[in-house]
């Protein structure tokens, strides 16, 4: 169990009635990067919202596992103390919440379920300055309100900073590239790449391979009506890029 | 039968006590606010238009005391003011139920030119400067605003002399305490004459939570050419107090208001405004915020008349309801025919934290010109769960995260206020509010006794 980050297994979770992730396996290990694929509508963002605690997402079978800790038991909050984040595919904008009060606000709320003491306003204003820099993040930007009034660049550049000051050992990215242009997902990419380590893990949810360029898979999942239907290297992405999803489906859908 | 009745007949019976007591200049108003009370007949209630959600009989049925009598009641102003939170030098006076008290300090450093006094006093000392004022920005046609007249005996009054621009910060404070229910009447007239400006900020306390109280409240308020006003008023009061407020506004040119009124702990409320721009280039700003629990009832009302060209209105309400509370906004933009160049912007929303919360809003707009920029809108709705979702993904535990949407809810009608050092009190305040303390004078927003 020590070298297992992530456990899922057997998985089923749905919305209102509708099954939509139908037996989920996935094991993810320390270091590791996951790219998780497939077409639109294959339940890629109902596995993030899953595991995140998305409570409008009903699990009915299996079971999640974070270093050992029942992930589908506990609040989305205490997950994310766990060491799990989710960068969403869509950040939400708070108006009226200013960028500095939410993350002391997190921060706080996570050393406090350490029993830790909350930081010194120096402290912490130290570490948002440290923080800004792996994204390039606008010092302005963190004086206003969350996510109000942002490009889609920085929204997502937003997401990793967020991912950089909570440490996660597991880091969920959904969609990270949709609506970046490439300079901006250099920068995104680039601050994912230099948070990993040997103790934690990421799984990147993409549609396409261009963001798998930058940030390079051990593992390539495809997800297809709601089951991991092939996993391979990072070559299974080339071969998506080439062939499009048509050839998985065809498979499956002959079974 | 109305509950009017029982106060007309209060009026007869004390008639002679009230007339030898009082200045001659209230006592000149009272056979017109009798002659319309005895038109109108009854008080409006839930079955008149505008007074759907906050029936003025009913609040007034209760028999409450009224003293009559200028019977003095021992308030203990250090007890009520020990404020933690410093900063807020203002020129202070107090008003125990409806009766003024300077402090030591509003007697001493109240600059030139500016006058803050018990009413009656400036009704004998300043009889012509009064009279052309009192009763003349408010009027008779609303029951409970004539009878505040019929039976006037005190209130606060402030003079800014023309040109006088007073940084300091006016502050009255209302204090109910008896030993029985009573009912106040409490009157205040504003007059910033031409140039000057003012920053009154008004706080309405409960001593004795024990009883049950009422206050009628007519503020009338005068701003001359150019002059200003930025008014806070703070409703922080019990949940036995009611509190029927009606605010009269005159405005002459290129004057500007602002009014941002806060009722965080009261039991039945309802706040009317009727401004009017009667000059070219007037302009008013009206916000107002509520966060209500229990059987609250809030209920406000805005009837903002653009009379001339080029005036400019903008409002701003924002309610937050627990429990079994209750919202009302009803607002009105009339812009006149020959107003034209007006812009005038309502607008109005809310949220419901629980199930049992309710809210009627209705915005009007009444325009007879063609060359106006208005706009109005009024929403309704729950905490967003998404940003909920969002903030609790990474780490913030939703309770705590409500109460950051809550006070971000806020924030804008906040923002708004223009006297420094009240916003992060007030900020300070909405945070203690949702927590669900009750408020007690010692964590006031602002601090009266320094």
């Amino acid at each position: 169990m020590e070298d297992i980050l992530l456990k899922v297994d057997n998985l089923h979770a749905g919305i209102e009635g509708k099954e939509i992730l139908k037996g989920i396996n996935l094991t993810v290990r320390p270091g590791e990067v996951h790219a998780i694929m497939g077409p639109n509508g294959s339940g890629k963002s109902t596995l993030s919202g899953v595991l995140a605690g998305d409570p409008k997402f009903n699990v009915t079978e299996g079971s999640a596992m974070l270093h050992g800790v029942d992930l589908l038991a506990l609040s989305p909050e205490d997950r994310s103390h766990e060491g799990l984040f989710l960068s969403f595919q869509y950040p939400v904008e708070i108006p009226g919440v200013s960028m500095v009060n939410f993350m002391r606000a997190a921060l706080n709320a996570k050393r406090k379920y350490f029993n830790e003491e909350p930081l010194s306003a120096g402290e912490f204003l130290k570490l948002m300055r440290q923080k800004r820099e792996i994204v390039e993040l606008d010092n302005k930007l963190a004086s206003r309100s969350v996510n109000e009034g942002f490009s889609g660049g920085e929204k997502k550049r937003n997401e990793i900073f967020q991912m950089a000051v909570l440490e996660p050992r597991l880091s969920i990215l959904d969609e990270t590239d949709s609506g970046l242009d490439i300079d901006a997902l250099r920068i995104v990419a680039g601050g994912v790449n230099r948070l990993r380590t040997e103790r934690n893990a990421t799984i990147v949810i993409t549609h396409y391979q261009r963001l798998l360029d930058y940030i390079r898979p051990d593992f390539v999942h495809i997800l297809y009506k709601g089951r991991i239907v092939y996993s391979g290297g990072p070559e299974l992405a080339l071969e998506l890029e080439e062939k499009g999803y048509d050839w998985i489906k065809q498979q499956v859908d002959n079974q | 039968m109305s509950s009017l009745n029982q106060y007309i007949d209060l009026f007869e019976h004390n008639r002679r006590q009230l007339y030898d007591s009082s200045p001659e200049v209230f006592n000149r108003l009272r056979p017109a606010a009798l002659s319309a009370l005895e038109r109108l007949g009854r008080f409006p209630g839930k079955r008149d238009e505008g007074y759907r959600n906050f029936s003025v009989d009913e609040v007034f049925a209760p028999d409450f005391g009224v003293n009559v009598g200028r019977v003095s009641f021992a308030v203990d102003v250090a007890r009520t003011f020990r404020c933690d939170v410093p900063n807020l030098s203002t020129l202070l006076g107090v008003v125990v139920n409806d009766e003024f008290r300077p402090t030591a300090t509003l007697l001493k450093n109240c600059p030139e030119g500016v006058t803050v006094m018990s009413l009656a006093e400036a009704a004998r000392r300043y009889p012509d400067l009064v009279a052309s004022r009192l009763g003349n920005i408010a009027d008779n046609s609303s029951a409970s605003a004539a009878l505040n007249t019929l039976l006037l005996q005190d209130g606060v009054f402030v003079h800014i002399a023309p040109g006088v621009r007073l940084d300091k910060t006016i502050q009255i404070v209302n204090i109910f305490n008896a030993s029985a229910n009573l009912l106040s009447f409490r009157r205040v007239l504003v007059v910033v004459e031409d140039g000057a400006s003012a920053r009154l900020l008004m706080c309405d306390h409960t001593q004795n939570t024990d009883n049950d109280y009422l206050s009628s409240q007519v503020v009338e308020i005068f701003l001359g050419r150019g002059a200003s006003l930025d008014y806070c008023d703070i409703e922080e009061s019990s949940e036995r107090t009611s509190r029927l407020s009606q605010m009269y506004v005159s405005q002459e040119a290129d004057s500007n208001l602002s009014v941002n009124a806060s009722s965080l702990t009261v039991g039945h409320t309802r706040n009317e405004y009727r401004v009017d721009l009667l000059d070219r280039g007037a302009s008013a700003e009206i916000a107002g915020m509520a966060i209500a629990g229990g059987n609250q009832l809030v209920d406000s009302s805005t009837l903002i008349r653009h009379l001339a060209p080029y005036c400019h209105s903008n409002q701003l309400f924002k309610y937050l309801l627990d429990d079994n509370s209750r919202g009302a906004f009803e607002g009105l933009i009339y812009v006149a025919p020959d107003a034209v160049h007006t812009e005038a912007y309502q607008s109005d929303r809310n949220i419901l934290a629980s199930e049992g919360a309710r809210m009627h809003t209705s915005p009007h707009l009444e325009i007879y010109c063609d060359d106006v920029k208005c706009s109005h809108g009024a929403a309704t709705g729950q905490l967003d769960s998404q940003a909920l979702f969002y903030m609790q993904t990474r780490g913030v535990p939703l309770a705590e995260a409500r109460m950051m949407l809550m006070q971000a809810f806020m924030s804008d009608v906040i923002d708004r206020v223009r006297i420094d050092g009240l916003r992060d009190r007030l900020r300070r305040l909405v945070e203690r509010r949702l927590n669900g303390d009750r408020t007690t004078c010692g964590d006031c927003a602002a601090s009266c006794n320094k």
